[in-house]
């Protein structure tokens, strides 16, 4: 029997068939899993990326509910088209603390990993609540009616606890000023100096231009702080990675 | 199972199994199939020394060829800037006011400013520069904080009202809601459009005068240099229905533009400035 024929003893009989292919998967999953197991080595060092601010992770997790990542990614590949239009390619430390991160993988719109600053408050709101009316073209949905949820930022201590959980480096002081935080950040007659070096770099004001402290406040505050936490003028990432 | 035996039709073996007298051929993989499999194995290993693939316990193989898509962008970057090096040179050293439309760095400068504008300016205001409320129409020749070249750059390089740059352009009218009564409102609501054609009345023309004159001027001719808008002319950021007005003057207007000289390059700032400029409006 050549060489080329000797299949037919795996075929014919179904534990020997069943215990190779289970060696072969075996061989997939160690080259698959294995290299998780040193993650940190694969996520160069970065200054400034900071966990989220209670805001701005109430944020995200409209964002997420909305789908927004449907249609937005948040992942600027090294190309050059890309660099130039969205601004320095995204970096694995970028998205560390994002629990799951929201690289996406479709732009209906366009990407959003590095919109924070890049638009004024107002214009986010004017755009929340009718894209149509700052960029006739769009195809986005209206999401005026994140204007009506207020929010009291109840829960949020346990949001971020559970975020600890998992690895995002809160500390005790962050988790017991949760909620305080999360009122003054878009409170314009707040004290922000000490929220501001809890998080900084955060974005701090009345988003949405109401009294009450709403989900458009969170939406707007997550978005004003993409992509701004690293100092690209300071920071040079290795050349190959 | 029985013996495999020849079939004479097709001249293949058969396997030997039989199911109610049908029996199955062996007919073996066609062998350039088989060697073009054989092959893509081969390539597969050899593309993995050439190229970065096995992760390692700090790190991974780099591949012999030394590729890197880190590497690669910043090629392409490199390549780009260096096919337009001498005109992006001219363009940053330039005396902006000294391009004159038709020249060669003046062509260049409008088509480099027209990528920045549809990628970075349009969002807010216009993919035609058209504006929106409250975002201002830049074809028109109606400058909020003046529109030479180099009034424009200025603006597009520190921006508007923004917390990044401390050397925004930055002006606050007051919040008249605060200072005012709702009627005395309605009453300059009423004037302001008069500014233009004429024919103001009281208590409006006093309430101008008093409270708004120091920065629109007498006439509400504006101010270039504070960044008051002109009044009197039929251009209106936020709209001039009696509505759009009380709610301006009881609540102000804010409007923020981004520095964009903290994210663009020093010629990007240029070329869209000269874009702006190019636009129409310029002066």
């Amino acid at each position: 029997m050549a060489m080329i024929q000797k299949h037919a003893i795996l075929e014919r009989s179904p534990t020997l068939l069943l215990v190779t292919s289970l060696l072969v998967v075996t061989v997939g999953g160690i080259v698959e899993i294995a290299p998780l197991f040193w993650l940190e080595n694969t996520i160069e060092e970065v200054d400034g990326v900071r966990p989220y601010s209670p805001l701005e992770l109430k944020g995200r997790d409209i964002y997420i509910r909305e789908g927004c990542y449907v249609c937005h990614s948040q992942m600027i590949r090294p190309m050059r088209d890309e660099v130039e239009r969205y601004g320095h390619y995204s970096l694995a430390a970028e998205s560390m603390y994002d629990h799951p991160f929201q690289w996406g993988s479709k732009r209906t719109g366009p990407d959003l990993a590095r919109v924070g600053g890049r638009y004024s408050n107002a214009w986010h709101l004017d755009h929340m609540i009718d894209p149509q009316s700052v960029v006739p073209e769009s195809i986005m949905p209206k999401y005026a009616f994140l204007l009506n949820a207020t929010l009291d930022g109840e829960d949020i201590a346990d949001v971020m606890s559970t975020h600890r959980f998992v690895g995002v480096p809160y500390t005790d002081q962050q988790i017991e000023l949760a909620q305080a935080d999360f009122r003054d950040q878009a409170d314009p007659d707040a004290d922000w100096d000490a929220l501001l070096e809890r998080y900084p770099g955060a974005a701090v004001g009345n988003f949405d231009g109401q009294p009450e402290l709403t989900e458009m406040d969170a939406i707007i505050a997550y978005l004003q702080v993409l992509g701004t936490m690293v100092d690209f003028s300071t920071f040079t990432p290795a050349a190959s990675r | 199972m029985a013996e495999p035996r020849l079939d004479e039709a097709t001249g293949q073996t058969t396997t030997g199994h039989s199911y109610d007298g049908i029996e199955e051929l062996n007919t073996p993989l066609p062998r350039w199939w088989l060697w073009t499999f054989y092959l893509t194995i081969i390539w597969g290993i050899g593309y993995t020394i050439a190229y970065p693939a096995w992760p390692l316990i700090s790190g991974a193989t780099e591949g012999v060829l030394g590729y890197s898509t880190r590497a690669q962008v910043a090629d392409d970057i490199a390549a780009h800037e260096a096919a337009n090096a001498e005109l992006v040179s001219q363009l940053v050293s330039a005396d902006l006011s000294t391009l004159a439309p038709g020249d060669d760095l003046h062509r260049y400068a409008v088509a480099r400013g027209g990528a920045v504008f549809r990628a970075q300016c349009s969002q807010c205001h216009g993919a035609g520069a058209q504006g929106a409320k409250g975002y201002p129409n830049l074809l028109d020749n109606d400058w909020l904080w003046g529109g030479t070249l180099e009034e424009i750059a200025y603006s597009v390089r520190h921006g508007i009202r923004n917390d990044t740059d401390e050397n925004a352009h930055y002006s606050e009218m007051p919040a008249f809601g605060d200072i005012l009564e709702a009627s005395e409102i309605e009453a300059l609501a009423d004037f302001i459009p008069t500014l233009a054609t004429g024919g103001g009345s009281e208590p409006g023309a006093t309430l101008y005068a008093d409270n708004c004159a120091a920065c629109h001027g007498e006439a509400g001719k504006g101010d270039p240099v504070g960044g008051a808008p002109n009044l009197a002319d039929a251009i209106w950021l936020y709209g001039d229905d009696r509505a759009s007005l009380i709610e301006t003057i009881t609540n102000a207007r804010f409007g923020v533009m981004p520095a964009w000289g903290q994210r663009l390059a020093e010629a990007d700032v240029r070329a869209v400035s000269t874009y702006v400029h190019a636009l129409g409006g310029g002066e």
